[in-house]
């Protein structure tokens, strides 16, 4: 596998309805971003650029199939070569994944991955029960299929083995939120407080609205390159540009119904699941030992299986050993607060069980910002410093790749240039990681970016 | 000369008012160039487009547990090896590959885990607030998704996890799997 460089991208302001425009135009907001933001004309680029990935989730939604080649005909990219993916809400994981690969495997030298999704034009309730027909329509959707009701079935068990609570979660909210607010591309930019998230009407026990992402209209792309495909682009530009480039992909899947996911032995998951720290760590061995002996089965619906297999295969191939240590920041998929607490357990940010403590530790907040909170400790890892699903909005094709942009934007150190604020800006980023998460956790992404030394 | 009349072939679309007619949409009455730079000022045209269909939708293998439902008997699968039983059916087993067989399950279980919906998808909308259940069985070791009825909606609490639940059936089926529902065990009320 060759060494795959991300060079640009760029993200349409996440809006809930863009009437103004077809889908296809606001894919061409962000691609022409990330072109400008080379230096390229669009000719340039069109002439360099040897294929593309597209990323949408749902045909449901403009009742529209083939949209990926929609876009590809109206940024101007036929006839080069290029296929959609869809893996629901980890489609744009997938998709920044797939362009890696086209790029790593020597079948293109410079390929963009562009997603999109546009939600509104059915109402929220309509927009949900499509989301739903991603479950099992056979024995899932019939009973009351409802994405929100799922994930609050799954913290339910969490707070009862771990007693985890509504404020812990409420903590991942405010902070995404307020991270949010310094962000022009996110869709809610509110300063709210513990209070508001509790008060905030029930959605489905205990999740409120403020728990819960919202739908979207948006897009996203991301361009990659090889050492080749950059030497092009940079001769072209007459620009040299910052070195980032992807340093590992992990994926991992589970079980379609959550009443399938098995309930492993501490044995099974030590040798299948552990993380290398956790292995080796007689605390830790012990720490689980005790969770088995009072009942606890993996994963069982409380637990990502597949982010935690995503996390493992990325940080074995990048040779990560202390996740929380040696990663500077996530922009992780926090469709739910509660799935933000449960992925910093499946991402070895700590141990399975303590990410309700993990949540308000501070650990996860950004430095600088006052989120009105009594934070124990200091910021160590920032999770979602661009405010995440909760507050940038949900296009599912395109959230995934926008992860992928926010996270570049980080590691080169231009978060100012392109927010026209630099509170977000996390000084000295290294590493960053991306996770891209599909309903209750069937399919999960995650990749690792690098600033080259 | 033909030997038959020529047919008579239509020479419009004959307009009718059924389905979407517009009468007028505004637009310039003359268009000259500053008509015509004019149009990039002109906002969306937004309407409703209705779509609606029937699906044909079988449920191959696992129908005997829908038919099972429609008589009042609970239906799991079983590897045949292993004796690994799913509450909800499924005609391979996921370790061995092997085809399952078909066992009876209890009727009574534990609540696993829950949720109250105050909100759902549209066509669950009429029905809020509802309870949705993961079931668990004894010496069954996958999980059945449910609805709980006879618990209020409004004093959700943790403490319904563990709660013994029994299973209720509907008197005539829908071929759903809400053909089944649960409720709290002993509850005769």
């Amino acid at each position: 596998m060759r060494r795959v460089y991300v060079v640009s991208g760029g993200v349409s302001k996440f809006s809930k309805a863009r009437p103004d425009k077809t889908f296809q135009a606001v894919v061409k907001e962000a691609y022409d971003y990330a072109i400008r933001d080379l230096d390229l004309t669009f000719e340039q680029f069109t002439e360099l650029v040897d294929g593309s990935v597209a990323s949408y989730f749902s045909d449901h939604f403009q009742r529209q199939l083939m949209s990926g080649i929609m876009a590809q005909d109206y940024l101007g990219l036929c006839p080069k070569p290029s296929h959609r993916v869809e893996g629901g809400g980890a489609t744009g994981g997938l998709c920044f994944q797939e362009a890696w690969k086209s790029v790593a495997s020597g079948d293109m030298d410079v390929c963009v991955a562009y997603g999109f999704e546009t939600m509104s034009h059915v109402n929220t309730w309509k927009g949900n029960e499509f989301i739903a027909l991603a479950s099992d329509v056979s024995f899932d959707y019939p009973v009351g299929g409802f994405y929100s009701g799922y994930y609050a079935m799954m913290v339910t068990r969490h707070m009862k083995e771990f007693g985890t609570t509504v404020e812990q979660m409420a903590h991942v909210s405010v902070k995404n939120h307020i991270n949010a607010y310094h962000n022009p591309y996110a869709q809610k930019r509110h300063r709210y407080t513990i209070e508001d998230v509790r008060s905030a009407p029930m959605v489905a026990w205990p999740l409120t609205r403020l728990d819960i992402c919202v739908m979207s209209d948006g897009a996203a792309a991301v361009i990659f390159c090889s050492e080749e495909g950059l030497a092009k682009l940079e001769q072209a530009s007459g620009k040299r540009y910052p070195r980032v480039y992807v340093e590992s992909i992990g994926r991992g899947t589970d079980a379609m119904r959550m009443s399938d996911r098995p309930h492993q032995t501490f044995d099974e998951f030590m040798a299948k699941n552990a993380l290398a720290i956790e292995r080796d760590s007689m605390a830790t061995s012990a720490y689980y030992k005790d969770l088995w002996d009072r009942g606890f089965r993996y994963p069982g619906v409380h637990s990502f299986r597949a982010g935690r297999m995503a996390s493992k295969q990325a940080y074995e191939r990048a040779g990560v050993v202390d996740p929380l240590h040696e990663i500077d920041f996530v922009e992780l998929h926090d469709a739910y607060t509660s799935s933000e607490l449960q992925t910093y357990e499946d991402m070895g940010l700590c141990r399975y069980g303590e990410g309700g403590p993990f949540a308000t530790s501070g650990k996860t907040f950004m430095p600088g910002i006052d989120y009105g909170l009594n934070l124990p400790e200091p910021p160590l890892c920032a999770v979602n410093p661009s405010g995440g699903l909760i507050a940038c909005g949900h296009p599912v094709g395109a959230t995934g790749l926008m992860q992928g942009v926010f996270a570049l934007w980080q590691l080169q150190g231009t978060v100012k240039k392109h927010f026209n604020d630099d509170k977000l800006q996390i000084a000295h980023a290294e590493r960053g990681a991306i996770h891209s998460h599909a309903g209750t956790g069937t399919y999960v992404t995650v990749s690792l970016l690098r600033k080259e030394a | 000369m033909p030997d038959h009349d020529e047919p008579k072939l239509p020479r419009k679309i004959e307009e009718t008012d059924d389905g979407q007619t517009v009468f007028n949409v505004p637009f310039p009455r003359t268009l000259d160039e500053a008509a015509l730079q004019m149009l990039k000022n002109m906002g969306p045209i937004i309407f409703k487009q209705p779509y609606q269909i029937d699906y044909i939708h079988s449920y191959g293998q696992d129908s005997p547990f829908f038919a099972g439902l429609a008589n009042g008997v609970f239906l799991g699968n079983r590897d045949p090896g292993s004796g690994y039983t799913y509450a909800t059916p499924r005609g391979h087993d996921m370790y061995s590959g092997t085809e399952t067989e078909w066992v009876v399950l209890p009727g009574e279980g534990t609540i696993h885990a829950f949720t109250v919906c105050h909100f759902g998808s549209e066509e669950f909308l009429p029905q809020t607030p509802f309870v949705l259940i993961l079931v668990e069985f004894e010496g069954v070791d996958t999980l059945f998704l449910s609805r709980l009825v006879g618990v209020d909606p409004n004093a959700a609490s943790l403490d319904w996890i563990g709660m013994k639940v029994e299973a209720r059936y509907l008197r005539n089926s829908k071929l759903k799997p809400t053909d089944v529902y649960f409720m709290p065990a002993g509850d005769n009320a």
